[in-house]
């Protein structure tokens, strides 16, 4: 008790102690003040850090295009930056060729995968495989792409004997295996959250597992898997490791699998690896490149939300 | 009459059955294609790299000869450069998934940071590279240095950090909520002595497994200049420095046999490391899962 309390004759009085802890403003009081400042702060830096991504692409890729022209970078079929050709097609054709065969394997797979997961697999054999199954998610890129190059890669030489060591085969393989756990648990959770009335209703009219997979499941569930396979597809765009390591450093406007060719990802990598000097074109080039990737990749992660949101069928 | 037609409706019923009978065996076929190339790949990588990893691997830096060359120089680079990731990225993530979770209020600008966060984390890890290359090593003037490395990896996992705290965060019964304020306890202090500790075991799940994401990330490090040839460890934040993911990577790329091997040896210590993380994870989940 302190002095002003004792001068009042010994009486506590209530509303005085009240006003007067009203009127102080104690550490504890600036604290809670301060604190909800300090929270939005750094919940505003993932926003700055958006703006950085393309504050950084825009403002490069200005510089690259005030030296290249513009329409010659997206309609040049020739990608040769140390001989002054940067004509951005073979790139894009190499992601596009790696996006296909990484598709190719992944979504057959990993749909399958998905249905006997939640339609065939008892609750006992789901909890064992699901969480091997998403180790293969976890596993770094760079590992993947040393097995490419050193499993998987003379393995398809060995069926197809003139492959060369990097070719487009063997990383767009490998790119479709990385992705199968991204197609499977994403759309394992999307049967999953199809009531089971539904599928009840389909067994008493007599239908068996599969008719009820192909006619009820799959179409209500249809929305969350193609948002899988869209977001799988965005995931192999942008997978560098493995291309880079396997596939190869050859800027190569092909569809030939077997060929070695280079995605926007490998150039920046071969780029950023090499004597390139700050301020020069083919140092601005690497962001007209990692903008036409953001764009890319940005664009497939949106069209996923979009239907994931407008397809979205509620029970 | 009808006898003919229950002979038809067998037959065709058991052409279903057996069409089903064959797509499950197909549906679990497909299945394990998966687990066999993970099988695979840690067979090849064991049996490729278990003849280098000694313990002279283990204690020595970057050389040019096979035989000589070690992991120790990368393995400490990426422990340093973890302890960056993780003191920035918790810091900012979980308060970020504080302000989100306990004082955002329902309105335009929160929906747009949560879209912002989520939109990130599908942001493809080179083009963080790209983002650090210009603000940390350029613009901020750090050069090709640790902390540039460790500031460019906080953002690439910050989305991760902030979802994971957020869910742990809302996994948080509200009666201890409404218990701490009825207590005269004011929103900080519920924050800070109730909330957080009852949260923190989700946190620190969460917070793990993004930093095992952390250390396998290669793309982005090269972009922003982590080094292959350093043999000495890293002193100071402005120090060069190399990880474990870019001599693996160095290693792989060189094409006699010998390096694959050491490349190999590299990755079984990865993933060991990474295996040690994500028990932890698993362990800390399992441990406190029940509570509350």
């Amino acid at each position: 008790m302190d002095k002003g309390l004792q001068s009042e004759g010994n009486k506590l009085n209530v509303q005085d102690l009240i006003e007067r802890n009203k009127q102080k403003t104690t550490f504890g009081q600036r604290i809670e003040k301060v604190i909800p400042w300090f929270l939005l702060l750094c919940a505003i830096i993932s926003v700055l850090t958006t703006v950085g991504i393309l504050f950084t692409l825009l403002r490069e890729s200005i510089g690259f295009f005030s030296n290249v022209s513009i329409i010659d970078f997206y309609t040049g079929t020739s990608w040769s930056p140390w001989s002054g050709e940067y004509g951005v097609a073979p790139l894009i054709g190499g992601t596009l060729l790696i996006t296909l065969i990484a598709t190719v394997v992944a979504v057959p797979l990993g749909l399958m995968s998905a249905i006997f997961l939640s339609e065939y697999a008892n609750d006992k054999v789901r909890r064992v495989i699901k969480p091997i199954l998403e180790v293969l998610a976890g596993i770094p890129t760079v590992v993947y792409g040393y097995f490419a190059l050193t499993f998987v890669t003379p393995m398809f030489q060995s069926i197809i004997p003139d492959l060369g060591i990097f070719n487009a085969l063997s990383g767009g393989f490998v790119v479709g295996i990385m992705i199968i756990p991204m197609v499977a648990s994403l759309s394992e959770d999307a049967m999953n959250s199809v009531p089971n009335a539904l599928r009840e209703g389909a067994y008493g009219l007599g239908a068996t597992k599969l008719e009820v997979v192909y006619k009820v499941v799959l179409p209500a569930a249809l929305s969350g898997i193609v948002a899988s396979i869209v977001l799988a597809i965005s995931r192999a765009i942008g997978e560098t490791m493995i291309v880079t390591i396997a596939a190869g450093a050859t800027p190569n406007l092909t569809f030939d699998p077997t060929e070695s060719i280079q995605t926007m990802t490998a150039f920046i990598v071969q780029a950023a690896t090499g004597d390139t000097t700050f301020g020069s074109t083919i140092y601005y080039s690497l962001y007209a490149v990692g903008m036409t990737l953001f764009v890319f990749t940005l664009g497939m992660n949106l069209l996923a939300q979009y239907i994931s949101r407008k397809f979205r069928e509620e029970y | 009459m009808l006898g003919q037609n229950e002979e038809g409706i067998k037959k065709r019923m058991e052409g279903r059955v057996l069409k089903n009978k064959i797509m499950a065996g197909l549906f679990f076929l497909a299945t394990s294609v998966g687990l066999i190339f993970l099988v695979l790949l840690f067979y090849r990588v064991l049996t490729q790299g278990i003849g280098y990893l000694n313990w002279n691997y283990l204690t020595s830096g970057p050389a040019p000869y096979p035989e000589e060359a070690g992991i120790w120089v990368g393995m400490i680079g990426s422990i340093m450069l973890m302890a960056i990731v993780a003191i920035f990225s918790v810091i900012i993530g979980v308060a970020s998934a504080i302000y989100l979770e306990e004082y955002a209020s329902q309105n335009k600008f929160t929906e747009f940071i949560r879209v912002n966060i989520s939109n990130l984390a599908g942001v493809p890890s080179i083009v963080f590279g790209l983002l650090g290359l210009t603000f940390f090593v350029y613009i901020f003037n750090f050069g090709y240095t640790l902390i540039a490395g460790g500031l460019t990896m906080a953002l690439l996992i910050l989305p991760v950090i902030v979802v994971a705290s957020q869910e742990a965060l809302r996994s948080v019964p509200i009666d201890l909520h409404q218990a701490s304020l009825g207590m005269g306890a004011t929103k900080w202090q519920t924050i800070a002595r109730v909330i957080l500790p009852a949260a923190l075991p989700g946190i620190l799940t969460g917070t793990i497994i993004a930093l095992s994401r952390a250390i396998g990330e290669t793309a982005p490090l090269i972009i922003v200049g982590a080094a292959t040839a350093i043999y000495t460890l890293p002193d100071s934040l402005l120090a060069k420095y190399t990880a474990m993911p870019i001599q693996i990577y160095n290693w792989t790329a060189r094409p006699q046999e010998e390096w694959q091997f050491v490349a190999g040896a590299g990755i079984i210590i990865l993933l060991a490391v990474l295996l040690l993380m994500n028990s932890i994870a698993v362990l800390i989940r399992n441990k406190f899962q029940q509570r509350l």
